[in-house]
């Protein structure tokens, strides 16, 4: 209960804060959307960097460094402390001198005075928006998922018994996106501003004590590095170890063991154990006493007596059963002449709903319960109730196929220098690009963003790294097929107390909503001002219903976005780098707005659509994000958008006519 | 100086794609992986090429000039 109770006193205070900035408002919507232009280098900094490194910093980088080991940290935080700086310089600083001096507010504004096409806007629009909905979902999707985690055993009511005692996910992300509303719709863009520029220090801070506890626990820095260093050694590199392809090997044969017993004796009923022989194979067992630890037993005594004679087809059904797996309608004819392998195995699709089992075979469903209460009450040393998703863990760990390590492609890790392009043309930047007080403001974000990448996810990609190897007694702390979302919130629960607990995950959820803020602010400011003010003519609505229009817009996304996370949950990580792409492949066209003269208008058409339909097509072909491993020719989409966009833009210009001369002199002014 | 800057800009791009330290799994000082070291080093070298760069490859003559047309127009 305590780490809830911190949680709701760290929102009324943010709800406070919002409130107290509303006391500043002006009243104008454009006091409400764009602050009056009064946003300093300070808050300039905090805010851009709440907005790109959150959610997907904290919660993401620790969950992919968990998955992928230490090259996390090289894919996008070193690369973006580059490329975004250079963004900085090369597109703010000129798109500032325009917005300075043709008033824009919006980067629609922007292209289609730039295009001279006003459809280019009715184009864009969508995109953008339908872009930023994917980064949305991460903010919303994560504070459901950590708040869940760190509140579970904090009811007693059955109502919550489905949630392990917890808040609901769903209930906590409706809690979150209901705040962050309403200090949006209080403070706008200054409370926001503000409320940015606080959380993110909250994050930093609690990040670093976050860090300090999670390494104190694990025995030190040197004990947590050196355990990753024994157990999983190819987490501190982006190739395989052999150590790790060895131990995946053991654990193979183990498991085919396993699955071709289970279907010897449950589905051909070719093999039955007497009960001595059962008493036996338990006897002997040495392994883990966890979940279908008898089978297992039973399954090693039955191969090392020989009495597993399958066919070659039978095994392969085998190892599909027990890996839950859908049989194929038609069994593929190599299925009768060769074992396949694990990745062939991976390649059949899994029905990843199958561990629910865990909550109805007694195997496991037994040991369900409150997290508090001790799961016998005779005897405590037993240790305590399995939560549901212990109980799905152990389900997944002990019956499904051990997870083969994989490295990193040399191309993947150069092409993920294209993703940070994005900043480009995320909307809510380029609006802070136009609409910026002074150029000088920009001076501070672009030279400490690198190093504030850095203090945050150094230490998210250690805490990741080391909870492949951190140990709960015999049993790994974080078991195979885990959640990679929930890894941070699960180090952080079981590792300190349920008071720091509460302040650890508020930092993580100001993280989360610093991002979710900005960006509802953004698209509302764009619905108003590119569609609203634009097509219905300025005079038509007062200033009031104009912000009216912007918050009823603001809850519209909101609500399809909340309903987006309530469908099946995506890796945050890869969530983040999708919409990261889709920015980046339109990156081209900001660029040659600004540097190219040639741009025509047919030729930025063919570069959004190009850019569009291309990350349409890749996007679906990843299973809508699900796929995490999803690279084209080896290489992160991203790189294949941008070369395409660009390719589509210049082919295009060039095949038909300039703007005019009259018109060009306004973006290109000769110099005197 | 300007190109300098520039120039150093290019060798981060190119000191970041750190190949050569693929399967490295030394833990220096005992704790630290070397390729997250070295990429936690490119960060601090960023830091620092932009504050050059913001002192020597600042467009000055740009923003003087959008300042005083706006000024002029106000």
């Amino acid at each position: 209960m305590v780490p809830l109770i911190v949680i709701c006193i760290y929102l009324a205070l943010l709800l406070g804060l919002g409130i107290f900035a509303s006391t500043l408002f002006r009243g104008s919507s454009k006091d409400y959307m764009l602050a009056s232009h009064s946003i300093g280098p300070f808050l300039l900094l905090m805010s851009l960097f709440g907005t790109t490194m959150t959610a997907f910093a904290l919660v993401g980088s620790t969950g992919e460094a968990y998955a992928e080991g230490v090259g996390v940290y090289g894919l996008l935080a070193s690369s973006s402390g580059i490329i975004h700086s250079l963004c900085f310089f090369v597109l703010g600083i000129k798109l500032w001198s325009l917005g300075k001096k043709y008033g824009y507010t919006t980067q629609i504004q922007y292209f289609r005075d730039r295009l001279q096409s006003d459809k280019i806007g009715i184009l864009m629009f969508p995109i953008l928006v339908g872009l930023v909905v994917p980064y949305l979902l991460i903010g919303v999707m994560s504070s459901g998922t950590v708040v869940s985690a760190v509140t579970q055993g904090a009811f007693r009511n059955e109502f919550f018994a489905t949630h392990d005692y917890g808040v609901p996910p769903a209930l906590g992300s409706l809690v979150i996106s209901i705040v962050v509303l309403v200090y949006v719709f209080f403070g706008g863009m200054r409370g926001t501003a503000w409320a940015n520029a606080f959380q993110t220090m909250v994050f930093m801070v609690l990040g670093i004590i976050t860090f300090w506890i999670i390494s104190s626990e694990l025995g030190g820095l040197q004990a947590a590095s050196q355990a990753v260093a024994e157990k999983h050694p190819s987490k501190l590199i982006r190739d395989v170890a052999q150590q790790d392809l060895d131990t995946y090997e053991s654990d193979l044969a183990k498991w085919r063991t396993l699955a071709e017993y289970n279907y010897a004796a449950n589905e051909a009923g070719t093999l039955k154990l007497t009960d001595e022989q059962k008493q036996e194979a338990v006897g002997a067992y040495k392994g883990p006493k966890i979940g279908n630890w008898k089978a297992r037993a039973e399954a090693t005594f039955a191969a090392k007596n020989n009495l597993l004679n399958l066919s070659t087809l039978d095994k392969n059904k085998a190892y599909v059963m027990q890996d839950d797996r859908f049989m194929p309608e038609e069994v593929p004819s190599s299925w009768s002449v060769a074992i396949l392998s694990g990745e062939e195995l991976n390649h059949v699709p899994r029905n990843e709903a199958a561990s629910e089992r865990a909550f109805t075979d007694e195997t496991y469903s037994k040991n369900i319960g409150h997290p508090d209460d001790d799961l016998d009450p005779n005897d405590p040393s037993k240790g305590k109730k399995w939560t549901r998703k212990r109980a799905e863990g152990v389900y997944k760990a002990t019956k499904w196929s051990p997870e083969k390590p994989h490295g990193m492609h040399y191309l993947e890790f150069i092409s993920y220098m294209f993703v940070p392009l994005s900043v480009g043309m995320f909307p809510h930047l380029f609006q802070h690009w136009l609409t910026a007080k002074s150029a000088s403001s920009f001076k501070l974000p672009v030279v400490l963003h690198p190093l504030f990448i850095a203090i945050v996810w150094i230490p998210c990609v250690l805490v990741g790294v080391w909870a492949t190897s951190a140990m709960n007694g015999p049993a790994p702390m974080i078991p195979p097929h885990f959640n990679q979302n929930a890894v941070l919130s699960k180090m952080v629960s079981d590792m300190s107390t349920p008071l720091l607990s509460g302040l650890l995950i508020a930092g993580v959820l100001a993280a989360i909503m610093s991002s979710l803020d900005s960006q509802f602010l953004c698209i509302g400011t764009m619905f108003t001002e590119d569609i609203v003010v634009h097509y219905g003519g300025k005079d038509r609505f007062t200033d009031k219903q104009v912000v009216i229009i912007a918050r009823c817009f603001i809850i519209a996304i909101v609500a399809v976005t909340y309903g987006l996370s309530l469908l099946e949950p995506r890796s945050v990580f890869s969530l983040g780098v999708w919409t990261f792409a889709g920015f980046s492949s339109m990156f081209p066209l900001v660029f040659a707005s600004l540097y190219w003269k040639r741009l025509t208008k047919p030729g930025a058409y063919a570069c959004v659509i190009s850019a569009f339909a291309m990350w349409c097509y890749f996007f679906y072909d990843s299973d809508f994000a699900g796929n995490t491993q999803y690279t084209v020719l080896h290489m992160n989409p991203a790189a294949t958008m941008v070369i395409g966009s660009a390719i589509a833009m210049v082919v295009v210009s060039l095949v038909t006519r300039p703007p005019s001369e009259e018109h060009l002199k306004r973006f290109f002014p000769e110099k005197s | 100086m300007r190109y300098m800057v520039w120039l150093l800009v290019v060798a981060l791009i190119i000191l970041r794609q750190d190949l050569w330290l693929w399967d490295n799994g030394t833990l220096v000082f005992g704790f630290m992986p070397i390729t997250l070291l070295w990429q936690g080093g490119i960060s601090i070298g960023a830091a620092c090429v932009w504050f050059l760069a913001t002192i020597f490859a600042w467009p000055t003559d740009l923003i003087e000039e959008v300042e005083k047309q706006s000024e002029g127009g106000e």
